[in-house]
Parts: C-alpha cells; structure tokens; sequence
C-alpha cells in the first residue's frame, strides 16, 4: 500500500489554457479521498494525470516514495473505474478480469483464483461466462470494480463510476464501494460533481473550482467551516444563503438594517465596511429564541420535499432559502421571522470570497 | 397496428413481384440456355424449361472451354478468385492499419496523411489509368497476380470506413487497456480487431465483389490466356467475328461467374447479422 502525494501539479494544454494550477495534496496511505467540484474545475484532468492518461505539465506526482511523472500507466500500480465502465465488449466478465492480470504474465491459477475472489466479493460469481451487454447497469459496475480488484493496485481511482446509475442504484453502490475500500484498505482517489456522495464516501474531501483547491478537509470540517464562500455554496443541499450586509462591531452584523450577532468573526473588521453573511436554509428557525439574533423573511412559495419542506422567499430583498421539517411552519405562511443562532453564522470576505472568522 | 386490407395487401404484393420478375428474368434466361445446344437458341425459339444439356455444357465450359476462349473456365475462375481475395484481403489489411494509425497516433502531419488517403477516393482506377499501367509495366508486372490486384487495393474507401468505426470505439477502452498493461499492438489485436469484425465482414463483400467483377483493369495488364480473368473470359466469348457464338457455353460461364459472389453474399450476410446484433461498444 502507498500514499499518493501531488507536489504543485500543473497541466497546461494546448492554447495556453491550464486545466490545474498548481494542486498540491498529500493523500494518506489507505485512505479515501474524494475529488469534487464542478464540471471543467480540473479534478478529472488530475485524477487521470494520477494515472498516467494524461503528461504532467509541471510539479511531481509520487506514489508511495516513487515519482511517477514519466511512468507508463500500467507500470503505476493502480486501478481505474470509468464512467461508462470500459468494460471490453467482447470479452466475459472473467476475462474482463482477468485481461490486465494475462498481460503481466502472472500465472494462470493464481488469475483464477483471484478472479473468483474477487466475484465472490462482489457477487458476481453467476455471471463469469456472460458478457457485459448481458449485464445490468449495477452488475457492469461491479465487474469494473472486479477489474480493478484483481489487480491488487496500490491505488484505486474512480472517476464519477455512479453516474450511468439511476437514483437507487447509486445508493447501494456508493454503501458498498465504501465498505470495499474500508475492507481492502486501498488508498483511493475518487471523483464526483455530487456532493452527496462526496460526503458520504471521503475521509478526505477535496473541494475543487477552476483548476485549484478550494478546501481540504473531513466530510464536517468542510461542512461545518466552509474556507470561502464556493465552498459554502457548493458543499450543502440546498445551498448556503449569502446575505449581502455591513460590519456593525466586533461580533455583531447588520443585514437590512437588522442586527445579527456572530460568534465566529475575525477582529479589528472595520465597522460599515460591506461583509458577506453566509446562513445554511437548515440553520435558521422560524420565530424567536433566547440569546440569538432574528431576521425577518417574505415567503414566496413552499416546496415539499416529504420530510422537509423549503420555503422560498426574500430576506432585506436578497432570495433565501429556509429548510423546516413539515408541520413546523404553516405552509401558508408569507411572513416570517426568523431565529438565528450566533454560532451558525459564516462570514465571508467580498472581494477575496475567504471566510472571515477566527484564526 | 392491425391491418386487415386484402386489396392493398394483394397490390403491395403484386408490385413486389413484378419488381422480383424485372429484375430475376434475365438471370432464369440465362441459367436455362445454359441448358441447351447452340442451335435451339440460335433459331430464336428457346424454350423457357430446362433443357437436357446442362452436364454437357457446365462440363465442357468447366474443363474444356469454348472454341473462341480456348482456356477452360475453371482456370479463369481461379484467376478471378485469387485476384478478388487478393484485393479484398489486401484491401481490409492495408486499410485496417492506416485507419488505426490516423485514429489513434499523434504524428507529424497526420492530418495531411488522412486527406492524402482521402483525396485517392477521387481517382479511381479508370481516371489514373495510363500512369498506372506505366508503372506496372515498368516493375515488370504485366501478367502477374501482384500486378491484377495491388493497384486496385490502393484505395481510400476501407480506410474511411475504419476510421469512421474506429471514431465510435469509446476512448476509455484505449485507457482501460492501457492500465490493464497492453501496448498497442495488443489493444489492435485484443480489442480493436474483434470488436471491427462485423466492418470486416462488411468491406470483405464489397470488396471481393468489386475485385470479382474488374472489367478494364484485368483487361489491359493481362495478355496470356492462363492469366485470363472470367469477366474477360466471358466477353470473349460472345463479341466474335467469322464464327457463330457459342451461346450455351457464354450462358454457362456467366452462370458460373454469378456463383461466388453469391456464395459470398450469402455466407457473410450471416456473419454481418449476427456481428450486427451481438457487438455493442
């Protein structure tokens, strides 16, 4: 097993256009790191400059103590599960398995015997002599991740493997390519625009936006103290309220002319100054509360989510979102007002977008 | 949708045969007076049965030959059939490689090497006629197989038809096998060629068929009668000057003629179908 270390990555393609600048991570032996961000932020290009498929413009890429810059893919000792799977059409699902393991010359029953391990984790032992067009959309995955079992990589890589799923699907995939992992102890990178599955799979999270790291943290951290304000809208469903307001004091805000304490703000913020108030919609409560601060809201329309219910509205004329479990507020309620609590407040920066709080 | 309509029915039927009759009629002609003597169908009275010469005439035609073309059919038939599956493997080998080299190489000019390949599409070999024939003459190949079917394989279109198929093959599957260890040698040979056997089968048929029924080519790079292609063989037969043309023999090598493509035809129209329904990329 080996950690994967990137040192000041870059890739530059063709026309000048950098993909990723300068992405630095160390990622610990036998953990589960997840990439996210969304679409065109670099993260792909990086998981598969990671495997080889793509030259490293700039910066080292190591696995374990190895620089793997100019190594072939298949020399790098790791697996990789695609998107669409990539399974080879006419090959069965054992020789999909057992391709990679023939090409190393490793002796033929000790491919057997792994193929069949491996399909026996995965459940997959009925369907050995089928092909994948003979498979569900599930059992293909399955079999790309036998693929990448068998090998016995010191790395796995995954680049968005539950997206060709449907809803449920997905669910039950993601629970088991967790316990695969904690049970294999494989170091993985994995790659995902969704940010459910993001925090459910990492150990660690990697928020990702145009071509840099945004955030490296646990699932909580990353959640709990977004760094900037991307990372507070983009972690989070449905998404942080951002508040346009002004400095009032130390610990104090002001949003349309309504006070907010905060207990997480940076000192010596010039008062007046304009500042960015940052709310979760599942952090606010309807009606007032001892020993925190409220902010008045018109609601617009209800949405019903079953459990939950959004009311959509306006706060100091800016759209806000507040989630409420159903039967906590009455769903014809046009004004509301709202409790905050000074610990949920996050505080960003304007112009740099960095979290304002505490050091 | 149900239909109960017999008169649409009978007229939709009815166009459909006298489709099949237009076109299938001259082939019964032709296979019935390969079933009698020159002078039944010299005196313009052919009956539209079989005729009672059949073994006679395929024998004669097969081992003998007529009094014009004296070369026996079988020999010509031989000709033919190296010449069309030298051109149809030929053209699938050289093809299948050029594409997978446009497809998946980055070289230096690979660009202008595909429209070069592409700009041949335009230049049949009745267009480039006289400087080929030039330099078949010149390498001393007049009246040998290499020189029937090399000028012939040197054509764009199976490379375009890979290129086009290769186009479709996802790029993950070159990554998948990358990581899995093969070079690209094995990736042309473990997956790339299996997954191309259906575009094969298909350029196969239309290559051989193509190659099968070379008419001017053949004609002009060709002088001794052992090397006489059966299309030739066949023309021979009939334009005749000072004696009376063999009609029964002509007949009967044209119905030999239209044995192997359609033997081709129907063997790889299987393997097409089955290569239809059963690859998926």
């Amino acid at each position: 097993m080996a950690g994967v270390t990137l040192d000041t990555v870059r890739k530059i393609y063709a026309g000048n256009v950098e993909a990723v600048k300068g992405v630095s991570l160390g990622i610990e032996d036998g953990s589960f790191c997840v990439l996210v961000g969304p679409s065109g932020c670099g993260k792909s290009t990086l998981l598969r400059m990671i495997a080889g498929l793509e030259t490293i413009s700039g910066g080292d890429i190591k696995i374990g103590d190895r620089v793997v810059n100019q190594v072939e893919p298949a020399d790098r000792d790791i697996a990789m599960v695609f998107q669409n799977y990539a399974l080879y059409p006419h090959m069965s699902v054992y020789d999909n398995m057992a391709y990679g393991l023939k090409n190393r010359k490793t002796p033929k029953d000790e491919i057997d015997k792994r193929v069949k391990e491996a399909a026996r984790i995965l459940a997959i032992e009925p369907f050995l002599d089928r092909k994948p067009r003979a498979l569900s959309g599930g059992q293909r995955q399955r079999v790309a991740m036998g693929r990448a079992i068998v090998r016995k990589p010191q790395v796995f890589l995954f680049d968005e493997p539950l997206s060709n799923l449907d809803a449920k699907l997905r669910v039950q995939m993601r629970v088991e390519i967790k316990r695969l992992q904690k049970a294999l102890g494989v170091t993985s990178v994995y790659v995902t625009h969704d940010q459910v599955e993001a925090m459910t799979l990492s150990d660690k999270l990697v928020v990702m936006s145009g071509g840099q790291i945004e955030q490296v943290g646990t699932p909580s951290e990353v959640y709990r103290r977004p760094e900037t304000r991307f990372v507070a809208t983009f972690i989070g469903s449905p998404p942080m309220n951002i508040l346009p307001g002004k400095v009032e004091g130390p610990g104090r805000v002001s949003v349309g002319g309504q006070t907010i304490a905060v207990t997480d703000m940076r000192d010596g913020l010039t008062p007046g100054s304009a500042i960015e108030v940052g709310l979760r919609p599942e952090d606010v409560q309807a009606g007032g509360g001892a020993g925190s601060s409220s902010i008045a809201m018109d609601v617009d329309f209800v949405e019903e989510l079953g459990a939950t219910q959004l009311f959509h509205g306006k706060v100091a004329g800016t759209e806000f979102v507040v989630q409420a479990s159903t039967g906590q507020i009455a769903a014809d309620t046009r004004k509301l007002t709202l409790s905050i609590d000074p610990a949920n407040v996050h505080l960003f920066d304007p112009q740099t977008t960095k979290r304002l709080g505490r050091d | 949708m149900v239909e109960n309509r017999p008169f649409r029915d009978f007229m939709a039927y009815l166009t459909l045969v006298i489709g099949v009759i237009i076109v299938a009629f001259p082939v019964y002609l032709a296979i019935m007076a390969s079933t009698f003597d020159t002078a039944t169908i010299i005196n313009g009275n052919m009956p539209l049965t079989p005729g009672d010469q059949a073994p006679e005439n395929y024998t004669r035609a097969l081992f003998y030959g007529g009094k014009l073309a004296r070369e026996p059919v079988s020999m010509m038939m031989m000709n033919s059939m190296i010449m069309a599956l030298g051109i149809a493997f030929g053209k699938i080998l050289i093809s299948i490689l050029s594409a997978y080299a446009v497809v998946y190489f980055k070289f230096p000019f690979r660009k202008t090497a595909f429209w070069v390949i592409f700009i041949t599409l335009m230049l049949p070999v009745e267009v480039r006629i006289y400087p080929t024939y030039k330099i078949v003459a010149d390498l001393g190949l007049l009246d040998t197989y290499t020189g029937l079917i090399m000028p012939l394989i040197a054509s764009a279109t199976g490379t375009l038809l890979f290129r086009q198929f290769f186009m479709t093959v996802p790029d993950e599957l070159l990554e998948a096998s990358k990581i899995d260890g093969a070079g690209a040698f094995r990736f042309f040979k473990d997956t790339l060629l299996p997954l191309s056997m259906t575009t094969i089968a298909a350029l196969f048929v239309i290559q051989f068929i193509y190659g099968w029924n070379q008419y001017l080519w053949p004609l002009l790079i060709t002088t001794k009668s052992s090397m006489q292609t059966i299309v030739i063989g066949i023309k021979k037969m009939i334009t005749t000057t000072d004696a009376l043309t063999e009609w029964q023999i002509a007949m009967t090598t044209a119905v030999l003629a239209m044995v192997p493509p359609v033997l081709v035809v129907i063997f790889m129209q299987r393997l097409f179908v089955k290569g239809l329904v059963e690859t998926e990329k």
